[in-house]
């Protein structure tokens, strides 16, 4: 059965993130040979609709307002909701982000339909689109159908490969003008405290550190080596109760859940609910000065040692084999 | 002031998980209040006592979860609703919850409604928005601060690292994140006082719903749990041949470099 699937593509700082061409080639999955049509809202983004062909979808519908230069749950439920009376898809796909989050049980309630969060796989298996989802944290996966109604899912940053970019694919570029009514929540100011460049979530390097960090200071080297392999830098639960970070670093059970290529444990113990955050990392590398600490129990490679020595000579080794490559 | 919290009872954070009969295994593990509803409990008894009114803790689920309701009243809540689903609702999801919440709150005339961003079992930090737009109410999600001037509200928002400051108005829900506040223990008093707070019950009946009117839109087909992570290598040697072979091995062996 062929179905007409609606992307929201997620920009940031001008651009496209990468989980919105993610979601279009999930959306690919659930449209079963049917239209993928992208959609984009915000203030001046119709430039970046090609972007979004390019990856998959076969055309895109643009809602511009300055109303919707921020996100806000009211604007962009307003766009979307136009945008999804137009079209009448069959499904509907967002990125598991922030924003994605936020909206999303929104317009499954506004539209009383059911949705599935954080889908990590999508497959079309036996007549169904079935996806796959963490649930536990992590600690255990469901597989989950949609039984009545639209087909509308997040996708977590990371999990669904995104289509070869193809420049030479072409398709309409259309605008659809929606009077934006009142916002009742208004965003007055945003505070950037995120580290720039690589986010956490979609980061395909992470390396993180636990109380062994031992202080604010003590993270520099972790974010040095983080900038050598273009990743990000995460902490335990331990390290931001110690307030040598901000939360919005934590992984685990109570904090982010990370998927990335490799994984790096600077004094972290490992406990049940740091793995829970973490355990699904395709590599996972273990610095700690306890051999019997819990963490090599994942951990594909383990070093025994004080972090403070390891990681600037692994800094310095990464650095030559970037020169070398 | 009007204050309601949404509590979910959850697997405590320490357990194992493992499986029977394709379900998860619930015997003799340990559960506890859902860790970022705790933190909206907390801050609705703040909140209550800098602006006097009473804090009301609901919970959809069956009768074990009056122990976690007890919990709330000995944290300080005035009062607890449990709406049990047990003999109703077989397979319930996200839509199911959140009707059966928002059917309930719809004439209670909330003026603030305070609910975890995401329970740490199910995962999918739906129920919040959900109940606040079936309720037409304005939501604000993650939030890590909140202040309330008369029928203002300034709320700090994380959204993924960065802070937004965002201005809204009473009737509100937000969903808390963790840095909101420090959840406080139960204090032995207030343990003693909760055993005589009111902890009512309610079925889908007497919320004027039929079991048609919450069934579930998503079905789970399967659970598993993921391969057992094995323990790799631990490495051996100087220091600065052991880092030397972890680089290589990242380039060559697990190819991730
Ligand atoms: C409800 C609940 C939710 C939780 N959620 C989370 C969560 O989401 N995420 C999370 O991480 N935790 C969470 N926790 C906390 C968790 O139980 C642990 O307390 C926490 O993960 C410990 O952090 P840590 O490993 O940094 O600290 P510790 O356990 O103190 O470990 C520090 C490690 O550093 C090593 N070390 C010290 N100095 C050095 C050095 N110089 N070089 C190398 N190694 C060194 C030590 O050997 C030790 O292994 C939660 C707990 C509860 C109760
Ligand atoms: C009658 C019934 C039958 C169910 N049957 C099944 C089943 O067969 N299979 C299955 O997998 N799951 C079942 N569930 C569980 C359901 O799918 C979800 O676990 C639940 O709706 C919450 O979703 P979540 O865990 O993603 O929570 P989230 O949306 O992540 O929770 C966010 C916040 O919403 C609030 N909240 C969430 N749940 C509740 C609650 N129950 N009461 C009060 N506040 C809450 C809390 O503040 C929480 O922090 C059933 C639930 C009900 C009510």
């Amino acid at each position: 059965m062929s179905r007409k699937v609606l992307v929201l593509g997620e920009v940031r700082d001008g651009s496209l993130r990468n989980v919105s061409f993610e979601a279009i080639a999930a959306a690919k999955t659930v449209a079963e040979g049917g239209e993928v049509v992208g959609v984009l809202a915000g203030e001046a983004v119709s430039a970046l609709g090609a972007e979004l062909i390019s990856y998959g979808a076969d055309r895109v519908v643009v809602v511009e307002d300055a109303k919707l230069s921020k996100y806000t749950s009211d604007g962009f439920s307003q766009a979307l909701l136009a945008v999804i009376d137009q079209e009448q898809p069959e499904g509907l796909v967002f990125g598991h982000t922030a924003l994605g989050k936020d909206l999303s049980p929104r317009i499954a309630a506004k539209l009383s339909s059911g949705l599935v969060s954080d889908a990590t796989a999508v497959e079309a298996a036996g007549g169904n689109i079935v996806f796959t989802r963490p649930i536990y944290s992590g600690k255990a996966f469901e597989k989950k159908v949609v039984t009545d109604g639209l087909i509308f899912a997040t996708v977590r940053p990371n999990n669904i490969a995104p289509l070869e970019k193809d420049e030479s694919r072409s398709g309409e570029v259309s605008s659809l003008s929606v009077e934006i009514k009142d916002l009742r929540a208004i965003i007055k100011e945003v505070v950037r405290k995120a580290a720039e460049g690589v986010d956490l979530s979609e980061a395909k390097v992470v390396i993180s550190g636990g109380r062994g960090v031992k202080s604010a200071d003590g993270f520099k080297p972790l974010k040095e080596l983080a900038d050598v392999l273009g990743g990000a830098v995460g902490a335990s639960r331990g390290a931001c109760d110690a307030e040598y970070c901000d939360y919005s670093l934590q992984i685990g059970q109570t904090g982010k859940v990370v998927t990335p290529d490799l994984y790096i444990a600077c004094g972290i113990s490992g406990a049940i609910q740091h793995l829970a955050g973490m355990s699904n990392s395709k590599v996972i590398v273990a610095i700690n000065k306890d051999p019997e600490a819990n963490i090599f129990k994942v951990a594909d490679y383990g070093i025994v040692g004080d972090l403070f020595e390891v990681v600037p000579m692994l800094t310095e080794e990464f650095k030559k084999l970037k020169v070398h490559q | 002031m009007n204050i309601y919290v949404l509590m979910k009872r959850t697997f405590d954070t320490e357990e194992k998980i493992a499986l029977s009969g394709g379900r998860i295994n619930e015997d003799g593990a340990e559960f506890i209040i859902n860790p970022y509803d705790e933190y909206a409990i907390e801050e609705a008894i703040q909140v209550r006592d800098a602006n006097c009114g009473e804090v009301t803790v609901i919970s959809v689920g069956n009768e074990e979860a009056e122990k976690q309701l007890r919990t709330a009243l000995a944290m300080g809540a005035d009062k607890a609703v449990l709406i049990n689903t047990e003999d109703d609702v077989e397979n319930g999801d996200q839509f199911t919850t959140a009707k059966i919440l928002a059917e309930y709150l719809k004439d209670k005339e909330a003026d603030l409604i305070l609910g975890g961003n995401v329970a740490i079992d199910g995962g999918s930090g739906q129920v919040g928005p959900r109940v606040a737009e079936l309720l037409r109410i304005p939501y604000v999600t993650t939030i890590t601060k909140l202040e309330i001037d008369g029928s203002d509200v300034t709320v700090t928002r994380d959204v993924e690292g960065d802070s937004e400051i965002i201005e809204t108005s009473l009737p509100l829900l937000v969903t808390a994140q963790q840095g909101l506040n420090e959840p406080r223990y139960p204090s032995l008093p207030g343990i003693m006082k909760a055993k005589k707070k009111p902890l009512e019950e309610l079925e889908l009946d007497d919320l004027d719903l039929d079991e048609d009117d919450v069934e579930a839109k998503t079905k789970t087909i399967e659970i598993y749990l993921p391969p057992k992570k094995e323990a790799g290598k631990v490495l051996s040697g100087e220091l600065s041949d052991q880092v030397k072979e972890l680089v290589n091995l990242l380039h060559t062996e697990a190819k991730v470099i």
